[in-house]
């Protein structure tokens, strides 16, 4: 399993995606998803966390026995998070004043202990290390395109403040629908649900269209 | 019949069918909703009947839509039971009538499929649908949904034409500012807030929106609430609904006027102008009483009729919003089951508690 990379990688971004098939992470997720760059920032962060922390749990995973192991993870997050936490703040300021409170709970984002748990301590580092970055980038993915259609309905705009996240030259990112007033509903919390509930279904309604394809032409090979 | 046949039918519970059905359920509340819609239709002119007409057929679409993609083999049949018409057509009663399509069409959308479908279509909805569309709407879009117009007769020279009342309800002419108003309930609401008290406020001119028959600026279904009550009334008498909800819900908002209004008329609307109001008829005959989101018992009945008429005049009196109804709709929906587990009917041989019932065995020996 652990040198097989390609699974890894679409393990993370599609078949056991966080958001979209484990439904873990839902507090940022519902949280701070209220636009395009959020999402991206919220997301981009827990990668480089996650990353980490893949990284140093599977270097440490023999030294550490099982009774005692979750104290250990969480110290090990939380170091991490704090850097993180500090870094924004000192070089991404305008986006750390939104994300603020929710870059501090990335430590109990339960995200990534769980890969911690699940696959960290079973696995050699670098196969840990793609597993974080497949599962960030999934979750990235997730948190943007569930932040830009929330942003979208909510208030006509994409990317609004992209640049704040990103630097000045990605500017051309920001769009604005004009003369649309946006709906406010999709803003608050029970948009932030309905739109994921939407994704979930469009997902496993995509998935089962794919394999009745795949059972029909497996079918016609077979005849 | 030959003891063959007499095998071949289902063993099922020793229950009577009443003879009723889904289809003529929702075709007695539709004739019951008719004469307020016409004169709505009457009161407010052509945007007002295309802004129902929009409604009803996006509720209906996106209903056949949503059937569609679940698979549905019975679409057609499901679409003839009418309960998502009546969604539709009650979801255009709490509408201001000049409010353009894409209101109703996104009203249709948030009701059938995010209000019933995704709960699994007729009878399995936590919310009344109507309600969840126009809750999501108010909150959404706030200033369309609070334009108000003037009541100008369809029979009056004023009132827009055909041609006239598709371009309003389009968009493309925009309602003229000599025709904005405001309801009973905002006015007072705004009026309060300015330091103006209501005797002040209610007196004159303004005086008008208290009137019983109303040609009183307001929502498609506001203007009419002695039709609604009518209408009521007429599924009263045809047992489609039971008195338990609408008298709860009107006892639970008429009393704490009444004794708000006693005690200071200056700050608090009687409890006349509260039930006439709104969408308060509507609500009580037509939306609380839902059978599929409202408790089973009488007596739960009652406790939910309470909860709504209680949390309506809260929400009106001291809310940001001047009109709770669907918001108190909404919360007692989802007190519903706790309410059905408290309150359960009682089984049949069975007390409340649930042991057998004593029965004298040499009864009539």
């Amino acid at each position: 399993m652990s040198d097989n990379y390609g699974s890894i990688i679409k393990d993370g971004l599609w078949d056991q995606n966080v958001v979209f098939s484990q439904l873990l992470a839902m507090c940022p997720t519902m949280a701070v998803t209220t636009s395009g760059t959020n999402g991206l920032g919220m997301g981009l962060a827990t990668t480089a966390v996650l990353v980490v922390s893949n990284i140093l749990v599977a270097s440490i995973r023999h030294a550490v026995s099982s009774q005692v192991r979750i104290p250990v993870f969480v110290v090990l997050i939380a170091t991490l998070v704090t850097v993180v936490d500090m870094a924004m703040n000192a070089w991404l300021h305008d986006l750390y004043k939104v994300l603020g409170l929710f870059i501090a709970l990335i430590v109990v984002n339960c995200a990534i202990l769980g890969r911690a748990e699940a696959f960290a301590v079973k696995n050699g580092i670098v196969a840990s290390a793609v597993d974080g970055l497949a599962m960030g980038l999934g979750f990235t993915g997730a948190l943007t395109a569930i932040g830009l259609i929330r942003e979208f309905l909510g208030t006509g705009t994409l990317f609004a403040q992209a640049s704040n996240l990103l630097g000045p030259s990605f500017a051309f990112l920001e769009m604005k629908l004009p003369g649309y007033g946006g709906a406010l509903l999709m803003i608050l919390p029970p948009g932030g649900f309905a739109i994921l509930g939407f994704l979930l279904a469009g997902k496993r309604a995509m998935e089962r269209r794919l394999a009745e394809r795949g059972a029909a032409a497996a079918q016609a090979a077979a005849a | 019949m030959t003891p063959a046949v007499l095998t071949a039918q289902p063993v099922a519970s020793p229950h009577a069918h009443g003879g009723s059905s889904l289809s003529r359920t929702m075709f007695r509340v539709q004739l019951a909703l008719l004469p307020a819609t016409l004169y709505g239709c009457w009161l407010f002119g052509w945007p007002s009947f295309f802004l129902w007409l929009a409604s009803v057929l996006s509720c209906a679409g996106f209903e056949a839509l949503s059937l569609k993609l679940s698979g549905s083999t019975r679409i057609r049949a499901t679409l003839a039971d009418g309960s998502a018409l009546l969604t539709g057509w009650l979801l255009a009663m709490t509408l201001p009538p000049w409010a353009p399509w894409w209101v109703a069409v996104v009203g249709g959308f948030v009701a059938i499929v995010i209000g019933k479908q995704v709960f699994g279509g007729v009878g399995q909805n936590v919310f009344n649908p109507a309600m969840v569309a126009r809750v999501a709407l108010l909150v959404s879009f706030p200033v369309p949904l609070t334009q108000w117009v003037t009541p100008l007769p369809a029979t009056t020279l004023a009132a827009p034409d055909f041609v006239h009342g598709l371009r309003i309800f389009l968009g493309s002419l925009p309602v003229p500012d000599a025709m904005a108003s405001a309801s009973l309930l905002g006015y007072s609401k705004t009026e309060l807030s300015r330091g103006i008290d209501l005797l002040h406020s209610l007196s004159g001119e303004h005086g008008a929106l208290l009137s019983w028959i109303g040609t009183r600026a307001g929502s498609f279904g506001e203007a009419a609430s002695l039709l609604i009550l009518a209408g009521g009334l007429y599924l009263l008498v045809t047992r489609v609904i039971t008195w338990h909800t609408p008298l709860a819900v009107l006892a639970g908002v008429a009393i704490p006027a009444a004794i708000g209004h006693a005690v200071d008329p200056a700050r608090f609307l009687g409890a006349e102008a509260h039930l006439l109001s709104g969408a308060l008829m509507l609500g009580a005959f037509f939306i609380a009483t839902d059978y599929v989101t409202s408790p089973n018992t009488g007596a739960g009945q009652i406790v939910f009729g309470l909860g709504i008429g209680l949390l309506t005049w809260v929400i009106r009196t001291f809310g940001a919003y001047p009109e709770g109804m669907a918001f108190a709709v909404l919360l007692m929906n989802a007190l519903t089951p706790v309410i059905d587990r408290a309150m359960k009917p009682r089984i049949l041989g069975r007390d409340r508690r649930g042991k057998p019932l004593d029965i004298p065995q040499d009864k009539g020996a």
